[in-house]
């Protein structure tokens, strides 16, 4: 009973919620009880049961009263440990916010909570979102639930590796994530789960903390694409309290899931055929490129010329923007303080103390490349190259509608690999990133198993603030796809 | 009026920039809805933004962006219609982000001037050279326990507007006019309400020196936050002299920062170059540039009161007044405002003289503002009004006056009741100088003898006589005249 309860999409249980097949309390008993059974995976930092039965009896409640307010209303999901959320620790999964209780809720979680979703807890992540392995967490690395033949453990990718797993181990049924070079999409992508990253603007960034300002945003992390278009309806909106939100009207997102894509102008950019791509890979994007001409869509070679600075300008301006967002973790007004002999040591025993290694690596990285003699060189090149990389994608964008490429350049790998190599474990984003420095929305949708037996993840990026036709390409690959594999023991 | 400073060889000149930060008059803070209001208990005054609590963003508050817009505007200045926030980064517990937003390479306001009247009767033209945005930062009370810093963040984010000259100062003198200038502009304007003691209005100074004649830029001092300008002008004084000193002995200046101690009167080192912040500015990405339309500036262009030179000059076209007297009377917006109320209709170089004089030697004694004044501009010009048309001489009206002030009342009533009214009846004075004639045959023998000067005399008799109600200068007519 509560496997199959676990097992069902937003869309499933809102209509058998509708029909008065389950309850929410019903909904939400099973996946706590999926959460505490599966706590080897360290999916969450914290779980909040009692606020998960509370709201759960509330939206039962509403329910019978004939107030239920909408498709999600009773649906249990996970939060990622960035948003502020009101009454409940928030960490950043970084040591520097100990005891940190916010006294507000983030837009994102409060539009959520507002339609009646049941909040499971908080999910773990990389430290401040920096990470693509979910292994720089203060609280310890996450397991994907997909363990490959050699057994070992995998990791479930990142940032947003906390969310992915509790997605793909059937313990939530979906997840927030905040992507800001990747960390939606390659985790789902790991993890055999979809995963959207709107426009920049689309879901509002206050409340969230903030790694790199021009890139986060936040996004819905789904067991299907009509899931993530229902999640992202909710989640998206303009809010006046953050200068950067759009504001443009929100779409019924679901609405646009018409599974026709006659027509469609798909492009293939020619430079993320990238040198050393495994094979596996390479096939399941041609395999995805054949799903889609078979469905009626027309396929494009283009070219994204400046693709190969990607990287590089992302780990310039992601880095810049985020020493100087952490620089208010300073030990003076809330989470952890270091006592020292005088102010200064003050500053460096808190910090040196409370930011984990890859944390302090980024904040080197951004105060060097803001650092006067060095600003031009860095900040400033990596600014003109941001501005070539979006003209890329504006001019592809007069030829086709939407660009497919892989999610990632491999599947997950086993955990404790690429620790100590950041350059390796920075290369999980080299598809990812371009989207992110451009602002446009991206989903990754699973596209099948590699020679391993472990999810590969296909990618498709729109033009900004054309999440509608990015969702309804990626159900047609969902459709093509197929993809039914669940994790062994799951 | 050239201020030098004797050297050892010869005579160096002083050049003087400034940096005034002026808080901008608004409700609420430049980036969140806290309240701006002065003296609340520490910390009252902190939103969540002002705090920098985890995942909070600014949102920059229009009523801001519209005040440096109308301070460009009344500096004469170039208003650029694109401008953009920038962070500047650096480590101190009153400021909580960890960074100032403030703005760097791209400010809302460019070049503009500001006319300066010296006493000499010369005129200076100090150039602007920007003015931009900036957060303010909060309190550091080191004061209250042995052992710890207390914050108070009330001040954290209240907009400040920098205000950037030119290096065009020459004189502790002409700083000292900039100052009052820049000051009254901006209290005219309505968008800094220029209270030094309260931290309103602050001045950082950068001061170098060169020899007379030469035009090269010598290395500077900057001389931080001094909160009077009286303490502007001595520390500028102490510090160019200091410098002078220095290259006598054939040293060179450093670059450094430097405090004034007024208890001392000298400028100690704060830090050197080399201990200069590198403050790795760069675009806030939380905040989009301000892009305005040259529509919104014409309207605020349009809506600008009457500055003060302006006025100056309408004080000395239309009512006739000395430049020195209008320059007094346009200082404070609220002064001319009053002086143009008791002139209305009426003598106003008369009533001029009066504000400046009697009204403002009043105020003076007792420490009041003009609105505060015990005599309303209306009372001032009744009484005005009542000398012109020689109801009452200038000298009962001093008396009249003084009982407005003290009692308070109607100049009118008053000289009714007391029974001031001047006395303008030939006969009835005509009597009295006969009277005074007769009972001093020995003045008048000396009177016409030749000494005039008795003249005076006879006057001041009929005074007493009347009570100081007779018009003086019919007493002086007819004692000419009778005497003769």
């Amino acid at each position: 009973m509560s496997d199959a309860l676990t097992s069902l999409t937003i869309a499933q249980a809102a209509a058998k919620l509708a029909a008065g097949e389950t309850s929410s309390v019903e909904l939400t008993d099973a996946h706590i009880a999926a959460m505490e059974a599966h706590r080897d995976l360290n999916a969450f930092i914290t779980e909040t049961p009692d606020l998960a039965r509370a709201r759960a009896a509330e939206s039962d409640a509403r329910r019978a009263s004939g107030d239920a307010r909408g498709p999600l209303d009773g649906i249990p999901i996970a939060m990622k440990d960035l948003f502020c959320t009101e009454g409940v620790l928030t960490t950043a999964a970084s040591h520097i916010l100990d005891g940190f209780t916010p006294t507000y809720e983030s837009t994102v979680s409060r539009k959520l909570r507002e339609v009646g979703t049941v909040m499971l807890g908080k999910a773990n992540l990389d430290e401040f979102a920096m990470g693509s392995a979910n292994v720089t967490s203060y609280y310890g690395p996450v397991k994907s639930p997909w363990k490959a033949a050699d057994g070992k453990d995998r990791v479930p990718g990142g940032s947003s590796g906390g969310s992915a797993t509790a997605v793909a181990a059937n313990i939530a049924m979906a997840a927030t994530g905040t992507d800001t070079g990747g960390s939606i999409r390659q985790p789902a992508a790991f993890c055999g789960i979809v995963g959207l990253k709107p426009t920049y603007g689309r879901c509002s960034r206050w409340g969230i903390v903030a790694f790199a300002s021009s890139l986060d945003q936040a996004g819905p992390m789904t067991k299907t694409v009509e899931d993530a278009a229902i999640m992202l309806s909710a989640m998206a909106g303009y809010d006046p309290m953050d200068s950067t939100s759009a504001d443009k009207p929100v779409p019924d997102f679901a609405a646009a899931l018409t599974g026709d894509i006659k027509g469609l102008k798909v492009g293939i950019p020619i430079e993320y055929r990238v040198e050393g791509m495994p094979y596996e890979i390479e096939e399941a994007w041609q395999k995805g490129v054949e799903w889609l001409k078979d469905q009626g869509a027309e396929i494009v070679e283009v070219s994204l010329p400046h693709t190969k600075y990607a990287l590089p300008t992302y780990y310039i301006v992601a880095p810049a923007e985020a020493s100087s967002n952490l620089a208010r973790y300073d030990g003076v007004r809330y989470g952890l303080r270091v006592e020292g002999g005088d102010l200064t040591e003050m500053y460096e025993a808190t910090r040196g103390e409370g930011f984990g290694a890859e944390v302090r690596r980024r904040v080197l990285i951004g105060a060097y490349v803001l650092s006067a003699g060095y600003y031009d060189a860095y900040y400033l090149k990596a600014q003109k190259l941001r501005t070539l990389i979006l003209r890329d994608f504006t001019d592809a964008f007069d030829k086709v509608d939407v660009l497919l490429t892989p999610t990632a350049p491999s599947a997950a790998f086993a955990i404790g690999e690429k620790m100590d190599d950041p350059v390796a474990m920075y290369l999980n984003d080299v598809f990812a990133v371009p989207a992110s420095l451009a602002g446009l929305p991206a989903i990754s949708v699973p596209g099948g198993l590699s020679s391993e037996g472990l999810p590969l993840g296909l990618h498709l990026i729109g033009r900004a603030f054309d999440e509608e036709t990015v969702l309804r390409a990626g159900q047609a690959l969902e459709t093509a796809a197929g993809f039914t594999a669940r994790p062994a023991g799951f | 009026m050239t201020y030098l400073i004797q050297g050892d060889d010869g005579d160096w000149e002083v050049v003087i920039g400034l940096e005034v930060h002026a808080q901008i008059v608004s409700n609420s803070k430049l980036f969140s809805g806290a309240s701006t209001a002065f003296g609340g208990a520490p910390n009252s005054h902190v939103s969540l933004v002002d705090a920098a609590m985890p995942g909070m963003l600014p949102v920059v508050n229009r009523v801001c962006v519209e005040q440096a817009v109308r301070t460009g505007l009344g500096l004469n200045a170039k208003i650029n219609l694109h401008s953009v926030f920038e962070r500047k980064n650096y480590f101190y517990p009153d400021l909580p982000f960890g960074y100032q937003i403030s703005q760097f390479q791209h400010p809302i306001v460019g070049e503009g001037v500001v006319t300066l009247d010296m006493p000499d009767g010369s005129v200076r033209e100090i150039g602007i050279e920007r003015l931009h945005m900036e957060q303010d930062a909060g309190k550091s009370m080191h004061d209250q326990d042995p052992k710890r810093t207390f914050v108070d963040l009330n001040r954290a984010g209240v907009a400040l507007m920098e205000i950037v000259s030119k290096p065009d100062l020459r004189s502790p003198e002409e700083v000292g006019a900039y100052l009052r200038k820049l000051r009254s502009i901006l209290r005219y304007l309505g968008t800094c309400d220029g209270n030094m003691e309260q931290g309103s209005l602050r001045c950082d100074a950068n001061v170098s020196v060169r020899p007379k004649g030469s035009t090269e830029l010598r290395t500077r001092c900057e001389i931080k936050n001094v909160n009077s300008v009286r303490f502007v002008m001595q520390a500028i004084e102490f510090e160019a002299e200091r410098q002078v000193d220095i290259y006598d002995a054939g040293d060179t200046v450093d670059q450094e920062t430097r405090l004034y101690d007024a208890t001392t009167g000298e400028t100690r080192s704060m830090r050197s170059k080399e201990e200069a912040h590198d403050y790795r500015y760069f675009p806030d990405p939380d905040l989009l540039p301000i892009d305005l339309s040259q529509e919104y500036v014409d309207k605020i262009r349009a809506a600008l009161p009457e500055l003060p030179d302006a006025k100056k000059l309408r004080f000395i076209d239309d009512y006739g007044i000395a430049p020195d007297d209008a320059g007094v009377l346009v200082a404070e917006q609220e002064t001319a405002a009053f002086f143009e109320a008791v002139a209305d209709g009426r003598d106003a170089k008369l009533a001029a003289n009066w504000v400046i004089h009697e009204l403002f030697a009043v105020l003076n004694k007792s420490g009041l503002d003009i609105d505060e004044s015990p005599v309303s501009a209306e009372s001032l010009g009744k009484l005005v009004g009542l000398i012109a048309d020689n109801t009452i001489s200038g000298r009962i009206a001093k008396d009249v006056f003084e009982i407005m002030v003290a009692e308070g009342g109607d100049p009118e009533a008053i000289v009714e009741e007391k029974g001031l009214k001047q006395i303008t009846d030939t006969g009835a004075i005509e009597g009295e100088v006969d009277k005074i004639i007769a009972e001093n045959p020995g003045q008048v023998e000396a009177y016409q003898g030749g000494n005039e000067k008795l003249i005076g005399w006879f006057v001041g008799q009929v005074m007493k006589a009347t009570g100081g109600k007779a018009n003086p200068k019919m007493v002086n007519e007819l004692l000419r005249k009778k005497l003769s």
